[in-house]
């Protein structure tokens, strides 16, 4: 009778050690995601920044518009990491401030050396998209991280041993007005 | 002579740039000249006759806060207009440096320009500027104005040539009489400040601490305070007991500004920074009051070295204490230093300031055709 309970005890223990141990590698394994969703939305980022550069340098705009758009990449470029969410989005306003308009991004793309703009302008929107798209996903990994985080076993037993929390990283990356 | 001016800033907010075209049209105008401005404002809003508005002005981040300019194809076409209509003899442009209808008037048009400056540039946005976009409508600038030895030396040193250096004007006769607001300014004495509040670099902040410091040994010491932003948000800087003795207008019409500086005993200019000339500063001499200023080298040269108005280390609130704590008990002082402002802000009055714009222009239309559109 004792032997019953004492091997169904160890078995037990056995068992929630197992569990406990899934549940810390699966925490790890959130976090691990949650830097590499977080590198991509950092390459995300630099590569918008060098778009919105070369488009500011291109010409292709008036140097009133190349010059808010150069100011903004400068300021991305050089944000501390406290300030990162605001120069990004205020990247996308100067942005939104000087392309816009969609019509005014066909104008330029149906003028004469439009092959360039279209170009310029590809490259931005595409960067533009990627950013939009690396935050959503690195906001939902960081979400989940979190929540793993929070549950009562894995702050009881430590689970997240010493990885940082993830961060939210919130900002304005609509490129076009009302749409 | 036929003048087109290019402002930067929107004509609907008060601003330095803003009231210095204002005030040298108008005094072109008196000497008899056609003057047309062209400037970011609202076309709905009235507007002084000689100014051509691009329509209201879009907020962008710019230079690390929200400005509000004109720029784009629209805009660029609007300029063009602009300069087609009005044949001028001398294209004007004021802070071309900054992303705005200036640098598009510089950019589409040829011909005798004349540039000035009233910023001093720092370093990193001068880098910007040397961009080939902006060098090629830069270089087109014949004369160059600056308004302060900082605004020059950003001529000189980063974007290459001289300029010649005309100080802002003022238009001392508005400024030299005003009937004092109801009240004010009181037995305990009154403290004035013109200015954004929500622009941390007009120094507020430094004067309410400053006020803090003053306050409990003089019971009737008042602030007056006039000038746009959040009056909640910088009273509930001072302790509760203070709240009420410091008097928030918001802003203020040019008639009121007048008459806040007369019902003050000593104005104070508490600027940390970003200030090529205190325009401010210098209508609040015209007025006749004693100054208290930080010692930026803008408010020094107007100040002569603080002959003409008490100088305190900039940003440093017990500093101001301790001078403005001197001037309100030595009347005699306030009295030398009135007497002293006036006569160092009369050189800046409008009217010389003018004919100096006026040799400038004469200079650069020699051997020149009138402003055309570039090709």
């Amino acid at each position: 009778m004792t032997w019953t309970i004492i091997v169904l005890a160890v078995l037990a223990l056995v068992l929630w050690g197992f569990y406990v141990s899934w549940r810390a590698s699966r925490l790890d394994r959130l976090h691990n995601r949650t830097e590499a969703t977080r590198t991509a939305l950092d390459l995300a980022l630099v590569r918008r920044a060098s778009a919105a550069a070369e488009l500011a340098s291109s010409g292709l705009l008036d140097p009133a518009s190349s010059l808010l758009l150069a100011d903004a990449v400068r300021r991305a470029r050089q944000a501390e990491a406290a300030e990162r969410d605001l120069a990004e989005s205020d990247l996308t306003r100067a942005l939104r401030a000087t392309l816009g308009a969609p019509e005014f991004r066909a104008e330029l793309r149906a003028e004469d050396g439009g092959d360039a703009a279209t170009e310029l302008l590809d490259e931005v929107e595409k960067a533009a998209n990627q950013v939009f798209i690396a935050r959503k996903f690195y906001n939902d990994v960081a979400g989940r991280t979190l929540d793993a985080r929070r549950r009562p076993l894995a702050r009881v037993l430590h689970l997240s041993g010493s990885a940082r929390p993830p961060e939210f990283f919130e900002m304005d990356d609509e490129l076009t007005d009302g749409d | 002579m036929r003048i087109g001016i290019a402002c930067p800033y929107s004509w609907d907010v008060p601003g330095g740039v803003q009231q210095h075209i204002r005030d040298l049209a108008e005094a072109l105008i008196e000497l008899g000249h056609d003057v047309s401005v062209i400037a970011p404002a609202d076309e709905d809003r009235p507007l002084p006759p000689y100014v051509v508005p691009t329509g209201r002005a879009m907020p962008v981040p710019y230079n690390g806060s929200v400005a509000r300019l004109s720029f784009g194809p629209l805009s660029t076409r609007r300029v063009r207009r602009w300069l087609r209509d009005g044949a001028f003899d001398v294209l004007h442009v004021h802070e071309p440096t900054v992303p705005s209808l200036p640098l598009l008037a510089c950019w589409v048009a040829s011909g005798p320009i004349v540039a000035t400056v009233h910023t001093a540039m720092p370093r990193s946005r001068i880098l910007l500027a040397t961009q080939p976009v902006l060098r090629t409508a830069l270089e087109k600038i014949v004369g160059r104005i600056a308004v302060s030895e900082a605004a020059r030396s950003t001529f000189v040193e980063h974007l290459g040539g001289d300029a010649v250096l005309i100080p802002n004007g003022v238009a001392t006769r508005r400024y030299r009489h005003a009937e004092p607001l109801d009240g004010w300014p009181g037995e305990g004495g009154a403290i004035g400040f013109l200015g954004r509040m929500d622009e941390p670099r007009k120094g507020l902040p430094v004067l309410l601490r400053a006020f803090e410091v003053l306050a409990p040994a003089r019971p009737g010491l008042r602030l007056l305070i006039g000038g746009n932003g959040d009056a909640d948000e910088q009273r509930d800087r001072l302790p509760e007991e203070l709240r009420e003795r410091a008097v928030f207008l918001g802003e203020v019409s040019e008639e009121d500004k007048v008459r806040l500086l007369h019902s003050v005993d000593v104005f104070c200019s508490p600027n940390t920074g970003g200030e090529s000339f205190g325009i401010v500063t210098a209508e609040a001499m015209a007025a006749g009051l004693p100054i208290v200023a930080s010692d930026l080298p803008a408010f020094r040269d107007v100040l002569r070295g603080g002959q003409a108005g008490e100088l305190f280390a900039a940003g440093d609130a017990d500093d101001l204490a301790r001078v403005t704590a001197r001037l309100l008990d030595d009347p005699a002082r306030r009295a030398e230093l009135s007497v002293a402002a006036l006569d160092a802000v009369a050189g800046y009055d409008w009217g010389i300031v003018a004919q100096s714009v006026l040799s400038v222009y004469e200079t650069v239309v020699l051997g020149r055709s009138a402003v055309s559109l570039a090709q």
